[in-house]
């Protein structure tokens, strides 16, 4: 116990201010403690998790990626125009062929940083402009509303109607990012692969000291990245049932805050799936909130901002010396 | 695994290098170099920083390709170099002085990390990484909670971690790069004994230290480096420390006690009654103008703590603080360092300087004002007040513009003391200045040290070697467990009693 409190203190006090949170929320307001707007966060926040892990990958290796949004949106447009050549596909055919272009456009990144050694937020500062820019470019700016069937029509996993007459729903997006969620997990903690991550992203000497390869290493960590985005972008079409070419510009800065909220450390070798995760419902339990409480949308990038600090001020290192058990000087038995 | 077996006659190297030369950026590393070890000998290297040691290792572990002609055997087999895959799969494993460990992970993970490696990703075995890292402590005699990460630990305990590391690699030769370097006096016969055992089981054990007495005590043959060149393998029987250190720097040394008169001198620190419970309780000292006082004592002592509360990074429970005859209470380092208080952290490496600036802006990192003309920062000034440091102190470099962690140690340790320097200090605690610093720089340093005292600086000296507090101070203080517990005076009192008092 005492061991998992040390070992999760990021995890667990980021669980103590959602709590908080969730218990303010549901005395102040009569809808955000029922099973719907439960689902509804769940199905709204999937995008951003499916993000999140992904980002995840990308930071305990030591880097750090600003242009995975617009990557996303550029792989929404191709998979919609590669889709149209082949008439139409599938769910599956859809997800392959998205997260095989973020995986390209990921690897490109880790080309830059790996065979150029242009630290990873340069290059991937250059490549958010050049991927946005080009989209911009091609597409002038025009949105897709022509996608296939299966792209726009809700798939609803679970559904129950409650006493009120609304329907809460579990749709295919949850679905989605479940599975990505544990594929990221299962990579980062379960293989040698994520171990190596880890190790690389903690100690690049020690690592390279080891005969890790380094190059692997990045193209592992952004190629991951790439695929969770790539997935995360058709999955975010399917939502807005629409591809506009600028809808997720600015979303990497979002996740990029929820990660490290998470625990996750920008210079690597340190984050978890759990914190990633709680780090994304932390900020959109506030907004739902936020909304439900009827604040002005305009005071909520504000709002969240403030939470955003004093989730981390709570989640610093420090606050170990406020918990029960202090850290023994000696560590040995 | 290398498919030959070691004869296991003592006659046979284990490893052999012959013709080995590399170039750095024009600069010879090392000139035409041969290695020799034997299965399960403990093989001392020794040289100064830029010796070529490191540069050695690792061509040995296969990090640095050596230039064509060279011929390595290792274990039956001949190599043009090595590469770091078949240096690890035929046992040769190295313990760096940085330890090259995972701070985030856990002590299993660190220790067993070669489970996870390899270019085909698997599934972690949790199980088997537990049991290779409880195995490998168990062969060491030593208890550690496996499942915490290592940032947890001391670094005495992360030397042990590492080495528990290089056990699991089934190793025939293990090098130790300074491992003793930051360890204290009881932990080092500890380690020691590891060694001895490692060496007992058969792994050849290669041991790169500074400290000399370490090296006679351990090792049966000593290879000396010097500038990059082989200067002869020793048998370590019949060899002393001064001969060893006349070896690596083809100088000779005179060790004698201090003998300087300061019954004259005013007082410039006093230190009553100061405490900080937990930490230290209840110090008082002086120190006169000209005077250098050491103080030794373990690791752990309280001794880092009580200077950092001296140099206003700590507040003091109780006690009082008079400098130059004035009460001081110091909120911050910065009223310190105003103040006339000037600190060499132990840690140079990660507190003392910022490695990857210039030298010259390091220097004068503490002292930005003194570089002002008319408000801003004047650059002809910063160089010449750069230069008269580097003149003054004998500083080695290349350009004044070249990153502090080109230099050695012993030359990065006279840019920290020149960054001091610079602020006009009345107090100087120097705290480890040869942490990491090679016998001939060592000495250097101590010239600059008793230099300083001569123009009245009032120098306070930590270090747990006691040797080195007794040839460079002119008063002793042995500190144990946050109290000052002893006062000597070299000369008065034995070498040999003090260490007593301190090793006990």
């Amino acid at each position: 116990m005492r061991r998992f409190v040390r070992s999760h203190a990021t995890e667990l006090a980021l669980l103590a201010v959602i709590a908080v949170i969730c218990v303010f929320l549901s005395f102040a307001t009569d809808r955000f403690f029922t099973l719907g707007n439960a689902f509804d966060l769940l199905n709204t926040s999937s995008v951003n998790i499916i993000f999140a892990v992904g980002l995840l990958v990308v930071l305990i290796a030591g880097g750090i990626d600003i242009s995975f949004a617009v990557a996303a949106s550029v792989v929404q447009y191709l998979t919609a125009t590669v889709l149209g050549w082949i008439g139409g596909g599938n769910w599956i055919v859809g997800l392959i062929i998205a997260g095989a272009l973020g995986v390209a456009l990921g690897s490109i990144n880790a080309f830059l940083i790996q065979r150029f050694r242009i630290i990873s937020i340069v290059a991937t500062i250059s490549t958010f402009n050049i991927f946005f820019g080009l989209l911009m470019f091609f597409t002038g700016g025009v949105s897709i509303y022509n996608l296939p069937d299966w792209l726009t029509t809700r798939v609803v996993l679970f559904e129950r109607e409650m006493a009120d007459g609304t329907w809460a729903e579990i749709t295919l997006p949850v679905l989605i990012m479940a599975l990505c969620v544990f594929a990221t997990w299962a990579l980062i903690t379960r293989t040698t692969t994520g171990r190596q991550l880890y190790a690389f992203g903690d100690n690049p000497e020690g690592a390279r000291r080891f005969g890790i390869n380094i190059g692997a290493m990045q193209f592992i960590a952004f190629g991951w990245l790439g695929l969770m985005a790539g997935i995360a972008g058709l999955v975010q079409a399917h939502y807005a049932q629409e591809v506009v070419p600028n809808a997720l510009y600015g979303r990497e800065l979002d996740v990029l805050a929820a990660v490290v909220l998470g625990g996750a450390r920008l210079g690597g070798g340190k984050g978890s799936v759990l914190g990633c995760i709680l780090g994304v419902l932390l900020v959109s339990i506030t907004q739902n909130g936020l909304n439900l409480m009827g604040v002005s949308p305009f005071a909520f990038k504000m709002i969240v901002g403030a939470i955003i600090l004093a989730a981390i001020t709570l989640s610093n290192p420090s606050i170990e010396r406020l918990l029960p058990f202090p850290k023994s000087r000696r560590a040995a038995s | 695994m290398a498919d030959q077996e070691p004869d296991g006659s003592a006659s046979r190297p284990l490893l052999s290098l012959r013709n080995v030369n590399m170039t750095f950026g024009g600069v010879k590393a090392l000139k035409n170099v041969s290695f020799e070890v034997l299965p399960g000998e403990v093989h001392c290297l020794a040289g100064e920083n830029g010796s070529g040691k490191s540069t050695l290792i690792k061509v040995i572990t296969g990090v640095y390709k050596p230039e064509a002609g060279a011929k390595i055997d290792y274990d039956g087999q001949s190599h043009a170099h090595m590469s770091p895959v078949t240096a690890q799969a035929g046992g040769i494993q190295v313990i760096w002085q940085d330890l090259a460990l995972f701070p985030e992970m856990t002590v299993a993970e660190n220790i067993a990390f070669q489970t996870v490696t390899g270019r085909w990703p698997r599934l972690v075995n949790h199980a088997e990484m537990w049991r290779v890292a409880t195995n490998a402590l168990q062969r060491l005699g030593v208890t550690l909670d496996v499942d915490l990460a290592l940032h947890n630990f001391p670094i005495a305990q992360r030397q042990i971690v590492a080495i528990a590391r290089a056990l699991v690699g089934e190793a025939k030769l293990v090098f130790m790069d300074e491992p003793t370097a930051s360890l204290t006096q009881s932990e080092t016969d500890y380690l020691l004994d590891i060694v001895r055992n490692l060496s007992a089981s058969g792994v050849a054990v290669v041991f790169v230290s500074h400290r000399l007495a370490e090296v006679l005590e351990i090792s049966s043959r000593v290879t000396v480096l010097r500038d990059g060149a082989l200067v002869g393998v020793y048998p370590t029987k019949g060899l002393t420390q001064s001969r060893i250190t006349e070896l690596m720097t083809g100088k000779t040394f005179d060790y004698s006690v201090l003998h300087r008169d300061l019954s004259t001198s005013s007082v410039m620190l006093e230190v009553k009654g100061l405490s900080r419970p937990g930490e230290f309780e209840d110090v008082s000292l002086t120190v006169r103008r000209g005077e250098t006082l050491g103080i030794t004592g373990l690791l752990g002592a309280g001794r880092t703590e009580l200077a950092l509360t001296l140099f206003g990074m700590r507040k003091p429970r109780s006690g009082a603080v008079v400098l130059d005859g004035k009460p001081v209470r110091f909120g911050s380092n910065r009223e310190a360092i105003a103040a006339g208080v000037a600190y060499l952290s132990e840690d140079r490496l990660s507190l003392g300087l910022i490695q990857p600036q210039a030298i010259a802006d390091n220097m004068v990192i503490a002292s930005l004002d003194k570089i002002l003309s008319g408000g801003f920062f004047s650059s002809d000034r910063k160089r010449s007040l750069v230069s008269g440091w580097i003149r003054d102190l004998g500083i080695k470099i290349g350009k004044q513009e070249d990153a502090v962690s080109t230099l050695s140690g012993g030359n990065q340790q006279r840019v920290a003391i020149a960054k001091w320097l610079a602020t006009e200090p009345k107090l100087l605690i120097l705290d480890g200045p040869t942490v990491g610093v090679d016998v001939g720089a060592r000495a250097g340093i101590f010239d600059i040290v008793s230099k300083l005292a001569d123009t009245g600086l009032a120098i306070i000296l930590i270090s747990d070697e006691v040797p080195e507090v007794y040839f460079n101070a002119d008063r002793v203080l042995h500190m144990a467990q946050g109290r000052i517990v002893g006062e000597y005076v070299p000369g008065a009192t034995s070498l040999q009693a003090i260490e007593g008092a301190v090793y006990a």
